[in-house]
């Protein structure tokens, strides 16, 4: 039984736009980590669900991050696992990945490449945003 | 209008976790109801009963639990944040609650608005 089920009829059939958005580096402070956290809950309630990523946000998504150094986990095989939860929607800022010297074929999961204003205009067509 | 709130921070270094309470505050004063309070990430550390600021600074914790009292407000701490952090049940003060991530969605899927307040 999904967590959604488990709570009975409250918010059944709602379908609504839910975007997160992830502004901060994978490590450093524990934002993307707990953000993906209920991005991955978000699934269980059949929910329209898309992922921004903006600012150091986009480091969340780079290939080969090796933790072993900073002893922390290595989380970011999860965003690969995320189609499996039917989680297909991943937004990148152009912007943000060319000021960090960064392109598509540094990222670890297939996404779509967005300007500033196509994001900004996509943000505006959501029901819900939560920044993390 | 229904909203949802969502708490980010700790309390007394951050200010979110004042203009989370003073947003709620305010929108119950004028009508509107809080379908959820749901503190995450360091936002769980608002909910712990030994929290003792100096007598002349304002008790962000016993406000939150004043207005939960007062409003019949639904608090609720992430359970997953808050073991993290060191806080269970009994920590808690009165009208704070744990409970699951599922929470938050379901404040985001039932509220007219969910506002959050973070840095």
């Amino acid at each position: 039984m999904s967590e959604a089920e488990q709570q009975g009829e409250e918010g059944a059939g709602i379908v609504k736009k839910f975007m997160f958005v992830n502004r901060k580096a994978p490590y450093g402070t524990i934002y993307a980590l707990e953000g993906l956290e209920v991005v991955l809950i978000s699934a269980a309630f059949d929910q329209d669900v898309s992922l921004a990523f903006v600012d150091d946000g986009v480091y969340q998504l780079l290939k080969g991050q090796q933790t072993k150094g900073i002893e922390e986990k290595n989380f970011s095989p999860a965003y690969r696992a995320l189609e499996g939860y039917d989680i297909e929607k991943l937004y990148v800022e152009r912007e943000a990945l060319e000021k960090r010297g960064l392109s598509e074929e540094d990222l670890l999961v297939d996404v779509q490449l967005m300007s500033s204003a196509e994001l900004a205009e996509l943000m505006t067509a959501q029901d819900v945003v939560i920044g993390f | 209008m229904k909203f949802g709130i969502l708490v980010n921070e700790g309390p007394y270094t951050h200010q979110a976790s004042d203009s989370a309470y003073l947003f709620t505050r305010t929108a119950l004063e004028k009508g509107h109801q809080i379908y959820r309070v749901f503190f995450y990430h360091d936002g769980v550390n608002n909910a712990t009963k030994y929290t003792e600021p100096p007598q002349d600074d304002r008790h962000i914790v016993n406000r939150w639990s004043k207005l939960a009292e007062q409003y019949e407000v639904d608090l609720v701490v992430c359970v997953a944040a808050a073991l993290r952090r060191g806080i269970k049940d009994e920590l808690l003060a009165p009208g704070f609650r744990i409970s699951g991530l599922g929470q938050l969605v379901e404040a985001g899927i039932q509220s007219d608005r969910l506002v959050e307040f973070g840095d």
